[in-house]
């Protein structure tokens, strides 16, 4: 299982900034831990404050705070603003033979598999696997 | 505020269990809260049927078995029901449910808990993710009879 690079980004910096609910953090912080473009990183950004999951601080320094509910967002949530998991590589219209109607369906099942496993980890116990496995 | 504890249910406790239920489901199962009542509800020393109790209401139950070899996996811990009464929830009562028979299953010797629900289940699956579950090395298959 691969996901995009914009959204692993995107998973990084909620994380960062749900672990430090109260704490505003520059993008240029995140973008020096994960060693990703200042400029590529704020597009990443503006998205997640358009679904509210962050919010621009005020003041000096600007930056950004956390403003979801880390026990309600789930990793799903913030994987679907950047890439659809289950979307078929060929359109079903295409599809008219019968392996490829086959190898579909184990594809979905793979998919669904995905989709309820993150659907099921929220930020909170994603960053509590994290603090355990430290 | 009532004192909340956890042990295994009894009989009186069926009415409060099968209303929970019934709630969360939708369908009302009489005949096979009954039927797990009988067969787990008892001091089986590897069958559990435990309710969470704030006062007399019951906030929740939990049941599982300890399962012996099941397709080669050494004896291990199954939970195959856990209902929360849907304004108790955020209590704590399924986690502690959860403690209480991981408790059980300790006792028992085994040093694994497992579960098996449906993946659109996403309520219960979080809470099992929020306590530490992760995927198990099995797949779940079905088809059509």
């Amino acid at each position: 299982m691969k996901l995009q690079k914009n959204t692993l980004l995107a998973l990084y910096s909620v994380l960062e900034f749900a672990s430090q609910p109260g704490r505003q953090l520059s993008s240029a912080e995140i973008a020096a831990k994960y060693g990703a473009s200042p400029h590529h990183l704020a597009k990443v950004l503006a998205r997640l404050r358009r679904a509210r999951l962050l919010s621009a601080a005020r003041g000096s320094g600007g930056g950004y705070r956390f403003s979801g509910n880390a026990r309600r967002v789930t990793v799903l949530d913030v994987v679907a603003l950047f890439e659809r998991i289950g979307a078929p590589a060929v359109p079903a219209s295409a599809r008219r033979l019968e392996l490829e109607r086959a190898l579909e369906l184990v594809l979905a099942e793979i998919d669904e598999t995905a989709k309820a496993t993150f659907g099921s980890i929220t930020l909170e116990t994603l960053l509590k696997l994290a603090r355990t496995r430290a | 505020m009532q004192v909340k504890k956890t042990r295994r249910a009894r009989p009186g406790d069926l009415v409060q269990v099968i209303d929970i239920d019934a709630r969360i489901t939708g369908v009302r199962k009489a005949r096979y809260w009954a039927e797990i009542q009988r067969r787990y509800g008892g001091r089986s020393p590897q069958r559990f049927f435990l309710v969470s109790l704030q006062g007399k209401q019951v906030q929740g139950y939990i049941v599982g078995e300890v399962r012996d070899w099941e397709f080669g996996s050494p004896p291990c811990g199954w939970v195959f029901g856990l209902g929360v009464r849907p304004d108790a929830r955020l209590q704590r009562a399924g986690t502690r449910l959860l403690e209480a028979i991981c408790e059980a299953f300790r006792r028992r010797g085994v040093g694994k808990v497992r579960t098996l629900l449906a993946r659109d289940n996403s309520l219960v699956l979080a809470f099992f993710r929020s306590q530490g579950m992760m995927a198990a090395p099995f797949i779940a298959l079905e088809r059509d009879l």
